[in-house]
């Protein structure tokens, strides 16, 4: 086990490599003299030749890239040029907002999308069938920041039942942060739902078929017994696997939710960013989420292996 | 030299065709789909006003006769707006798949059959790209590229390239261990030959499913960087663009807000509705 732990790190390593030279790639991707893009509305000659010298931008592209890994490798991602605050700073100020949308938007999911997909899977060919598959796939086509517009035009505007933006520390107030997030969490649930609903009927229609579970079905067992403990067990598998690579959609997601109910978090700041030409802080977005990407991936490859006994010896 | 080719024959074809017929949901996908084409590809000679006149005796008018959509936060005619909007829309979707397959296939292919190094750093550099989130990804080189509806297309084409790099070199695996693949080679055909002849073929249909399924993530994502502000530029028209106005206006207007979403929904249901049939329809194993 520890050691397909270790190779499975040993792999994710290249990758990140790679990614971080993307990253880096991207600010040449920058038209023109990067430190006249950096320092914005700064024509001062001695200014640009101090933010040339600080970002050394004078040496070698590849003495560059080596430079900012080494610095990204101890945790300085640089500094953010329109709050002056170090980028990791500010990384780790917003991500605890992100993270509760986030963690909130998951268990809408997992509550809309497992049950939906079993009783799919269950009720193959019926109405109820035909019903969840076409809400899921509205699901996937609705664009989620315009059903968080159509939201809050109906629960804010027009009922004004929940806040339309905002946020509450959840430490501040348990009970309104948890309101306040209500309907973010709910937009962004809902677009994950309809993925999970459609991976979890398939996983569930494989086990279905499979003969432990015809065997359960001739010993008599209750049918709910057979579908929760037999089958769903073993459907869960890829369910979990798949909820894992999900937070790629989840943070993309959180981005526009964010953006729509003006919640302060990892979204918005990648977004604010991009308008203030704040590139060290669009980069230190990018390896972040992407380093997370590769992390949730190798925790669902071990889970993975813990939820499937037959390859735990291996 | 004649090898039988299994793509060739007439049968297949139509047998996929008349699947495909009989799908109900794909022939929806298909109207829904044909309607917002023939509407962006007639956009010039529709009888609508000019999408960019503005207008300020009509600020925010409620869908009357003369403007059935209402109007928007300067007076201009947003029927109008949506349908030039399905201009920027389709193509987006369309331009952004295509830079992604001719990207991508390629490199699959490449990658697939040669196998080795050439797959090794192939196949590194999509997992590198996979593992920053599609949106991040496409935000991140819109910002970098400058914000257009041009650099959205082309943000958005690289960040869905290693789908097609993916499924494209898994398709070439399993094809390349076909007898008439091994019997090709072993007769000396010239591995070009080899590559347009049999093993492009096979790879085709997965992945024209793929780039109708792709097509509507691609729509979904322009419109949500035109949303941010990072795709279509003002004044030009599109639905992401419009969203990002209306939201400023839900309680005086909210009829701005409601058609772009919804003209939105329909598009990508058609595309994925259609992508659906096609793998059905396209699925061996379901003959």
């Amino acid at each position: 086990m520890l050691s397909f732990i270790l190779r499975r790190i040993l792999i994710a390593i290249p990758t990140i490599l790679l990614i971080s030279v993307f990253v880096f790639s991207l600010q040449k991707l920058l038209p023109g003299d990067p430190v006249l893009a950096m320092a914005g509305e700064e024509r001062d000659p001695e200014v640009l030749e101090y933010l040339r010298e600080k970002y050394r931008l004078n040496d070698p592209i590849p003495v560059q890239y080596v430079t900012w890994v080494g610095n990204a490798l101890q945790g300085d991602l640089g500094i953010s040029l329109r709050t002056n605050q170090p980028v990791t700073e500010l990384i780790a100020e917003k991500l605890p907002v992100t993270i509760q949308l986030a963690v909130m938007a998951i268990l809408f999911a997992l509550v809309i999308g497992i049950p939906a997909g079993i009783l799919s899977a269950v009720k193959k060919g019926t109405v109820i069938d035909y019903i969840a598959n076409i809400v899921a796939l509205s699901g996937l086509s609705i664009p989620n920041f315009w059903l968080g517009i159509m939201l809050i035009l109906l629960v804010s505007v027009r009922l004004n039942l929940l806040p339309a933006s905002g946020y509450v520390p959840l430490s501040e107030d348990p009970v309104k942060s948890i309101t306040t997030m209500l309907m973010p969490a709910f937009v962004l649930g809902t677009a994950l739902a309809a993925t999970l609903m459609r991976h979890t009927r398939s996983a569930m229609l494989g086990v279905l078929k499979s003969d432990y579970v015809r065997t359960a079905r001739a010993k008599g067992l209750h049918e709910r017994r057979v579908v929760l403990k037999h089958a769903f067990r073993n459907a869960l598998t890829p369910i979990v696997t798949l909820t894992a690579l999900l937070f790629g959609e989840l943070i993309a997601g959180a981005v526009l939710t964010e953006q729509i109910f003006t919640i302060p978090g990892f979204g918005k700041l990648v977004v604010d960013a991009v308008f203030n030409r704040d590139y060290a802080v669009v980069q230190g977005i990018v390896l972040v989420t992407a380093v997370g990407f590769i992390v949730m991936n190798l925790l669902a490859d071990v889970a993975y292996v813990l939820l499937n006994p037959r390859l735990r010896s291996a | 030299m004649t090898i039988a080719d299994p793509i060739l024959t007439r049968r297949p074809e139509s047998r996929v065709w008349k699947k495909f017929r009989t799908h109900k949901s794909a022939m929806l996908g298909g109207v829904l789909v044909t309607f917002f084409v023939l509407i962006a590809l007639l956009a010039p000679i529709l009888p609508v006003p000019d999408p960019a006149a503005t207008d300020w005796g009509a600020v925010r008018k409620p869908p009357t006769a003369a403007h059935p959509f209402g109007t928007d936060e300067i007076g201009r005619d947003v029927l109008a707006r949506m349908i030039w909007g399905a201009q920027a829309s389709l193509l987006a979707g369309v331009i952004s798949v295509g830079i992604a397959v001719l990207l991508g296939v390629p490199l699959g292919i490449v990658a697939g059959y040669f196998g080795g190094w050439t797959d090794a750093i192939i196949s590194r550099c999509t997992e590198a790209l996979l593992a920053a989130p599609f949106l991040i990804l496409a935000i991140a080189l819109a910002a970098f590229l400058g914000p257009s509806l041009t650099n959205a297309m082309i943000a958005i084409g690289i960040s869905a390239t290693p789908i097609f790099i993916r499924l494209t070199r898994g398709q070439v695996l399993s094809v390349k261990a076909e007898d008439y693949v091994t019997s090709a080679r072993a007769i000396g055909l010239p591995t070009p030959k080899i590559l347009t002849r049999y093993i492009f073929p096979n790879v085709l249909p997965p992945v024209l499913v793929q780039a109708t399924l792709t097509i509507a993530t691609a729509i979904i994502a322009e419109a949500s960087l035109s949303f941010l502000g990072l795709g279509q530029q003002p004044p030009a028209p599109s639905w992401g663009s419009m969203l990002n106005t209306a939201k400023n206006f839900l309680n005086q207007a909210p009829w701005m807000a409601m058609w772009p979403g919804i003209a939105i929904f329909l598009v990508v249901l058609g595309f994925n509705l259609l992508g659906d049939g096609l793998r059905d329809a396209l699925d061996p194993r379901e003959h």
